[in-house]
């Protein structure tokens, strides 16, 4: 019964912990979603949201501002820096870009995240922030029958209920609005979209700046768990495996594949890592995706794609 | 921010305006091996701080050291390897007399360059990092591992546990597991710890986290689990906040936490909040706190707009980085003492090190007394020094709760003999003669 609960424990951590990849997950998603580039800046646009938003609060906390109110105040001004950075990215990354093939665009997703990451934190600043909107304690549940209970942090839950409440606002987004119907055209193919009038710059910065605000939102989560700080980018890295094993097209792929990442890295750091040296959770990971990648490349809910020769 | 890339811009065109042809001949380089962007910005800003305003005190209050200005250059590594070996090309030729030395505040770098460093005849002055065997000056002439080695905080850790439990004879059948940052920085007390439960008898089991450390939710719940005595953390950046938050979200108590030097930071533990109070960790000697140099960094730098320390000075790391460029001068100094008051190469520095001795009464007059007790350097010694205590965070400060731990070298001495001697056989290095040396 100890094992039980305890292999329970982690099992539950891992998922919880997933849905917070999953979190990152859903920016890159709804980017390639709509307009098919691959958007390697989604952990910038994380740690700029974040420092944004902790740093104004900061600003408004010692003007003696009312925390609901700088909350309210901080976010939006967090906003409005994501809705320029839209802007930006739109005019002189993506704009000119037009048409030209994924790869180009990918490769200027990553010049977009240096200049993001220098940006941000000579702005900002390159401290750790503490940001606090969340408890950040725990619940130990079933504690009469498992000895010491079942740990479940209060920060995880809420992660993952925000991440519902994201995934449900994006899915009526894509499948109900005119907008989201738009962005699923440009993604696949930017000329044919044009040519039927579909204006590919306002869907880009509209694209752009509905993942600045998912960002943002996965800043509150991962600021309150780490403090708002540059090692906020990697979890890029934490995000990719749960594309590849949910599918890039996907926003409920991107939950699951969170799930899988976060309940399997988990599992295999407690009960395998001391027996092969430790420290396996981050290319677990990725063992987990190529697995998945062998069996279905596109992902688990992710399109299949037909092309005609 | 902007304050400071003034203070910076002012700092550049002070040192433009010193490096011309006129004077370029009595400058004296030192390189500065520096990481103010990335993830462990946090730790690396207030130390790269300190190290750059003792250089600029000396030049401001002493005209430099008896009469050699001195002249430095930061270069961003991030604290990755690769950058930190380019940052070494780029600089170890610059000045008069090339580099003095480096400090590369990153373990992975030390290795790198430690293999390096010979060939070019610059010092490594690693303070309280690096390869703890490098204490050997016979085996590794270019290495100064000043004030205490990975091995000498392992040991004195398993002191302040035993302290706590009641005598060493209290530790046998407990459990003590150490939380490290997956890297040779991390890997490095591992034989020290497995040698003190061999000889104590208690249970160790050494936990990696992966780099930057952002997620170790897996290491806590297993922690958990196993539900060891005690804890130490070898942590650097964002891994050492994140390990006091998990391990308060598991009910780990804080109060069993030990952590090395490098997690016993402001940085640390204020982003953790009121999770931090009751953590522990090792002071390499000093504490934070103003003592008596501040007064004159205050009166020559804060009080004119020269300092580039804005909320970190005095902090832990600001205190460290005084204490670097103190040892690196004063190894300088003393190297003048030999080779006239002129600019110095590498060699002749390193003939400053192995000859370096920081009495009390130099101590009390270079403004340290109270961060440092006295340490003497030799062409074996490398170290000068194997003293260490323990402070703990009350949720505003440090407090230092303990008296002076001496490193056991009865079981730390022979491993650093033996990992020198293997190391010299791998290298195919000859140890130096000492008694031949002057």
């Amino acid at each position: 019964m100890i094992l039980f609960g305890q292999v329970l424990e982690v099992l539950i951590g891992g998922l919880l912990s997933g849905v917070l990849y999953s979190l990152v997950a859903l920016g890159f998603v709804l980017i390639f979603k709509a307009s098919g580039v691959f958007n390697f800046a989604q952990g910038a646009m994380v740690l700029l949201a974040g420092l944004a938003l902790v740093r104004s609060l900061d600003f408004l906390a010692a003007r003696g501002i009312p925390v609901w109110a700088a909350v309210m105040l901080g976010l939006l001004f967090a906003a409005v820096i994501m809705a320029i950075t839209a802007w930006l990215v739109e005019r002189f990354v993506l704009g000119p870009l037009v048409n030209q093939d994924g790869l180009t665009l990918f490769m200027s997703t990553i010049g977009a995240t240096f200049v993001l990451e220098g940006a941000s934190q000579m702005i900002f600043g390159s401290d750790v922030y503490p940001l606090r909107l969340f408890p950040n304690d725990a619940w130990f549940l079933f504690e009469s029958v498992f000895p010491g209970g079942i740990l479940v942090n209060k920060l995880d839950v809420w992660g993952g209920l925000i991440a519902g409440a994201l995934v449900a606002g994006l899915a009526v987004f894509f499948q109900r609005t005119k907008t989201g119907r738009a962005l699923r055209a440009v993604a696949d193919d930017h000329a044919a979209a044009q040519s039927v009038g579909i204006p590919i710059s306002w869907i880009w910065f509209v694209v752009w700046l509905a993942a600045g605000l998912v960002a943002l939102v996965a800043a509150t989560v991962w600021g309150t768990k780490l403090g708002v700080q540059f090692s906020i980018t990697f979890l890029a890295l934490k995000a990719l495996p749960v594309l590849i094993i949910g599918g890039f097209t996907s926003v409920p792929g991107a939950i699951v594949g969170g799930l899988i990442v976060g309940a399997g890295e988990k599992l295999a750091e407690v009960y395998l890592g001391p027996h092969i040296g430790g420290g396996i959770e981050y290319w677990f990971a990725y063992v987990l995706a190529l697995a998945v990648l062998l069996v279905r490349p596109q992902g688990l809910f992710g399109e299949r794609l037909i092309e005609r020769i | 921010m902007i304050r400071k890339l003034l203070v910076l811009a002012a700092v550049a065109a002070g040192t433009t305006a010193i490096a011309g042809p006129a004077l370029a001949q009595n400058e004296q380089f030192i390189p500065l091996l520096v990481y103010r962007t990335g993830p462990y910005a946090p730790n690396g800003i207030p130390f790269a701080d300190g190290v750059s305003d003792y250089l600029n005190l000396l030049n401001e209050r002493d005209g430099g050291i008896n009469g050699v200005k001195l002249t430095s250059e930061e270069c961003e590594t991030g604290y990755a390897t690769d950058k930190g070996v380019e940052c070494y090309e780029r600089l170890k030729g610059n000045g008069p007399t090339g580099a003095s030395y480096f400090s590369p505040l990153s373990t992975g770098i030390t290795f790198a360059l430690t293999e390096k460093a010979p060939g070019d005849k610059i010092p490594l002055l690693t303070l309280g990092y690096g390869r703890s065997e490098s204490r050997d000056g016979t085996v590794f002439p270019w290495n100064f591992i000043a004030v205490g080695s990975y091995w000498t905080a392992a040991d004195i850790a398993i002191q302040q546990i035993a302290k706590e439990m009641g005598g060493f004879d209290k530790l046998k059948g407990k459990k003590v597991s150490l939380v490290y940052h997956d890297s040779p920085y991390g890997k490095e007390p591992i034989p020290a710890l497995e040698a003190r439960a061999k000889k104590d008898g208690f249970e160790f089991k050494a936990i990696a986290v992966t780099h930057p450390g952002v997620e170790q939710k897996s290491q806590w719940l297993a922690i958990r689990q196993d539900r060891p005595d005690y804890v130490l953390l070898w942590g650097w950046g964002v891994m050492n906040s994140t390990a006091i938050k998990e391990a308060a979200a598991v009910g780990y108590p804080r109060d069993k936490m030990i952590g090395v030097w490098w997690s016993g930071a402001e940085p640390d533990v204020t982003p953790a909040g009121d999770q931090s109070i009751g953590y522990k960790a090792l002071m390499l000697q000093h504490p934070p706190g103003k003592f008596k140099v501040h007064e004159d960094l205050e009166k020559y730098l804060v009080s004119k707009g020269k300092s580039i320390a804005k909320d970190d000075f005095a902090q832990v790391l600001y205190n460290r980085g005084l204490i670097n460029s103190m040892l690196g001068t004063e190894a300088i100094r003393t190297a003048q003492t030999k080779f006239g008051n002129k600019p110095l190469t590498g060699e002749q520095i390193r003939w400053g090190f192995e000859n370096l001795n920081l009495t009390a009464d130099r101590i009390k007059e270079l403004g340290f007394e109270g961060m440092l007790k006295p340490m003497k350097f030799t062409c074996q010694d490398h170290q000068g020094a194997d003293q260490a205590r323990i402070q703990q965070w009350d949720g505003k400060a440090w407090k230092t709760i303990s008296e002076y731990f001496t490193a056991d070298e009865s079981i730390l001495a022979p491993m650093v003999k033996e990992q020198a001697a293997k190391y010299a056989a791998e290298k195919k290095i000859t140890p130096r003669d000492c008694s031949k040396e002057s």
